[in-house]
């Protein structure tokens, strides 16, 4: 019981934590339910994400969380746009080349930002940033309160929206039979950009809920995307359940792995986890679906 | 047999560039160009020609670069003693990597994603580890000496970058004429069709990720010689796995010279950029990033494929 | 016997693909494997080939056991498939597939090139020989997967619709090819949907439907055995292919 003391306070850390990966991850993991690929730039895409949470407030003082109605519609149309007119195109509808392309554009985007905006560490001061609030076993970070609530939010408003909605219906009807889709008069093209930029939007909700608490950096992105990937492996490439789940798992081994193998080494779960779900239980956790 | 000698011809010719070019700056141009034109040579073999694209060749990279490092300054090898064993470790994780990972069947961008995780351990394993230096990284130091595997000049890395490039163009010679090249390509192209005909298909791949590691090693082994300086970082990061994946993309996939087209016109690329906007982190890796993506959309077969398409050459030779 | 197969079952989900199938091929045979579209005739030919494991029962070629072998091995054994839709290494040339298949014996690139060379001109891609394989027609593609399986130097090949999608010019150019490939000492078992062909080549036919044999015997006396007039008849699925049938 001596070390309850130091591990419930790990494991709520890891859960706030997870939850943002999870949101993370539900972007990637509703692209490659439905365009089947597998987005490289993800990560890349989160890190422009958070620069623009902090240009934002930087520049013209908006709050992270009031940014969220700004960053989602952009991010999306930024996703929606490299899907239409680069990751499409390019593509040649062969996933190796998706695959390159979107590498292609990750390290274009990263590069950029570190041309533009060196390689600083961005952080933005808040008056909330250091409060705390007490849960009785533990004292938790407003910031990742908050976006332990708000990536949960989120995440069911993207259930719902999947689930009830014409389009959310049109998306997972033109996940599971593209040619079917086509033959009833869904613009697939524009469904496709439409998916991705949902995915990306995911990206831009969840850059708002972590800077309070985070950073922005050029290469920011790339300590994501392996975890995005892991989670979207871990709980089955394209179910949302699944990334939620696989995001507070990673989360918590993750918080856990710092708390007993320090720091540096404590990320090596995650990735042993992910090659040992790749290697063993492709499927993931939870299946295919969407 | 044409296409031998002409490349024996063409390595031959290579020889007395030192002594043509006296500029240090060309020469280290040079020995730049052929140094990530083997990088992607190595990645050539298992990409190129067996169709299985590793997003994680730092893996093997890095192994050999520290098992160098480590074996020189911790137990006192001798730097050219150490380049055997570099090479077997960079084997070794090859097989273990390729092993697990075609043992379960991943392909495509599963297998992507694993290598990309396998590099992703191994680095966090060298920034926890003592004997790698951690964070530090490992600092051979300077004694120029050819028995100590360095050189004073730079013609000495250039003869040694020239002798991996053969090494990797008689690989690759032998991929294009032997029964395990016919049976790698058979695999990338259909691996159906392949076991159908009696190709063990794991062996062949297992086979084509080992020398692929061997010679990722070998390059990881002349980068710590060439600027005597090793991290985590700079063994296992990604910038390695893109720089071998990038030059056979751009040049050629699955060809002899494509590698090597591909670094000379990507070194060209940077310092044609360097000198008009000036050097600046990370422009160099906007215009590599950019020509992989407008590679992908216009020019699929990459350089060569222009090439054969001006000259008219077949597309594959029967002998 | 060349080929046996017995009790052999697979199970897909709920669908049990293949039930119960007892046959067996006899060396230096032709024999039809014919049925309705989804009687099983493609699951069986992987399950023969080993692309697939039987859930239950037992293969043996040239009495050994080879159920659940993986392909590599049980095409090292001489048994080869084919493709129903072909399958070319689509970046090498029509020589360098061929050679692929006869690399299994032959250790030399040159002799398996040469193999290649004299194989295409068996099976008519002489022409070919050079250019990459993409960029054949259906039919010289099914050629080629027929050079393919024959450059193994195979005891029994499994050749899947090698007419399917040929025009009645084609198929009337492929049967001799077939009768050739026999003639040369090679038990061929293969599936059908072209009856008039199955009708001049084979020595026996079997009947498969829902996954089960339903009929087997010489074509003469299959194609008026009223259960397999009703199975194609009562599915309706192919009554041109039926009535061919029934005519002989």
């Amino acid at each position: 019981m001596v070390e309850a003391a130091i591990i419930v306070p790990a494991i709520l850390n890891g859960l706030t934590t997870g939850a943002v990966y999870a949101l993370v991850a539900l972007g990637l993991t509703l692209i490659y339910g439905v365009l089947h690929i597998i987005n490289f730039a993800h990560g890349a895409l989160l890190m422009v994400a958070l620069y623009g949470v902090y240009f934002l407030y930087a520049l013209a003082g908006i709050d992270p969380y009031l940014a969220l109605p700004i960053m989602i519609p952009a991010m999306f149309a930024l996703g929606y746009l490299l899907q239409r007119y680069v990751i499409g195109r390019a593509g040649h509808g062969k996933d190796e080349n998706v695959m390159l392309v979107t590498l292609g554009l990750s390290i274009v985007i990263e590069n950029l930002a570190l041309y533009l905006w060196s390689s600083d560490t961005r952080t933005i001061e808040t008056a909330y940033g250091f409060a705390t609030v007490d849960l009785g076993v533990a004292l938790i970070a407003v910031p990742k309160a908050v976006a332990f609530v708000g990536a949960l939010a989120i995440t069911a408003v993207l259930w719902a929206l999947m689930r009830w909605t014409d389009l959310g219906k049109a998306i997972r009807a033109l996940a599971r039979e593209r040619r079917g889709a086509q033959l009833v008069g869904i613009d697939v093209e524009h469904l496709y950009a439409v998916s991705f930029g949902i995915g990306i939007a995911c990206l831009g909700a969840a850059a708002c809920l972590l800077l309070p608490s985070y950073y922005a950096s050029p290469h920011i992105g790339s300590a994501f995307v392996l975890i995005a990937f892991t989670i979207v492996v871990l709980g089955g490439m394209g179910s949302f359940i699944g990334a939620l789940v696989g995001g507070l798992i990673i989360g918590v081994t993750e918080s856990l792995g710092g708390l007993f193998l320090g720091e540096s080494l404590g990320k090596i779960g995650v990735f042993l986890i992910f090659i040992a779900v790749l290697l063993f239980r492709p499927t993931g956790l939870f299946g295919q679906r969407v | 047999m044409k296409s031998a000698a002409a490349i024996i011809v063409l390595l031959l010719a290579l020889i007395p560039l030192p002594w043509l070019v006296r500029s240090d700056f060309w020469l280290n141009f040079a020995v730049l160009t052929l140094y990530y034109g083997f990088l992607g040579q190595s990645w050539n073999i298992l990409g190129g020609y067996g169709g299985q694209y590793s997003f994680g060749h730092a893996a093997f990279f890095g192994t050999g670069a520290y098992t160098s490092a480590v074996l020189q300054l911790q137990l006192g090898f001798n730097p050219w003693l150490a380049v055997g064993l570099a090479s077997v470790a960079g084997g070794v994780v090859a097989a273990i990597v390729g092993g697990l990972s075609f043992r379960y069947g991943l392909r495509g961008s599963y297998f992507a994603l694993i290598t990309l995780a396998f590099a992703e351990v191994l680095r966090i394993l060298a920034d926890s580890l003592g004997f790698t230096g951690a964070g530090v990284g490992l600092q051979v130091p300077l004694h120029p000496a050819v028995v100590n595997f360095q050189f004073a000049g730079k013609s000495g890395f250039y003869f040694t970058m020239l002798v991996l490039t053969a090494l990797g163009l008689a690989v690759v010679w032998y991929i294009e004429h032997s029964r395990f090249g016919a049976r790698l390509m058979a695999v990338r192209d259909n691996e159906d069709a392949a076991q159908a005909l009696g190709v063990n298909v794991y062996r062949v791949k297992l086979g084509a990720i080992v020398v692929s590691g061997i010679l990722m090693a070998l390059g990881g082994v002349f980068y710590l010689q060439y600027f005597l300086y090793i991290d985590p970082e700079i063994a296992y990061g990604p910038a390695v796995s893109i720089a071998a994946l990038l030059a056979p993309i751009v040049g050629g996939l699955g060809t002899m010279c494509g590698p090597l087209l591909g670094a000379a016109a990507l070194q060209l690329l940077n310092e044609v950029s360097e000198s008009a906007i000036g050097a600046a982190p990370g422009l160099n890796l906007v215009l590599y990033g950019a020509v992989l993506v407008l590679i992908i959309a216009f020019l699929p077969e990459g350089i060569a494929g222009v090439a054969r398409l001006r000259i008219g050459l077949p597309r594959g030779r029967a002998a | 016997m060349m080929l046996t197969l017995d009790h052999i079952a697979k199970r897909f989900g709920g669908v049990q693909a293949v039930s119960d199938v007892t046959f067996a091929v006899a060396r230096g045979e032709i024999v039809a494997l014919i049925g309705p579209n989804g009687a099983g005739k493609t699951t069986l030919f992987s399950l023969i080939a080993g692309f697939l494991a039987p859930d239950a029962g037992a293969i043996r070629f040239e009495d050994r056991d080879v159920t659940g072998l993986p392909p590599h091995r049980i095409a090292a054994l001489g048994l080869v498939r084919t493709f129903q839709t072909a399958q070319p290494f689509e970046r090498l040339t029509v020589a360098q597939n061929i050679a692929v298949g006869a690399h299994l014996h032959l250790a030399s690139r040159g002799a398996a090139l040469r193999r290649g060379a004299e194989i295409a001109e068996r099976v008519g891609l002489g022409k070919w020989l050079h250019r990459p394989s993409r960029e054949l027609t259906v039919a010289g593609r099914k050629r080629l997967e027929l050079g393919r399986a024959l450059a193994t130097e195979p005891h029994l090949v499994l050749l899947d619709e090698v007419m399917a999608g040929l025009n009645p010019t084609e198929i009337d150019a492929i049967v001799p090819t077939i009768f050739a490939i026999r003639d040369s000492g090679i038990t061929v078992l293969l599936t059908e949907h072209v009856m008039r062909a199955v009708m001049r080549l084979s020595d026996r036919v079997l009947v498969l439907n829902n996954g089960r044999l339903i009929a087997q015997g010489k074509p003469a006396d299959v194609a008026t055995d009223p259960a397999v007039i009703e199975a194609y008849l009562g599915r309706g699925v192919a009554p041109p292919a039926a009535r061919e049938l029934a005519r002989g």
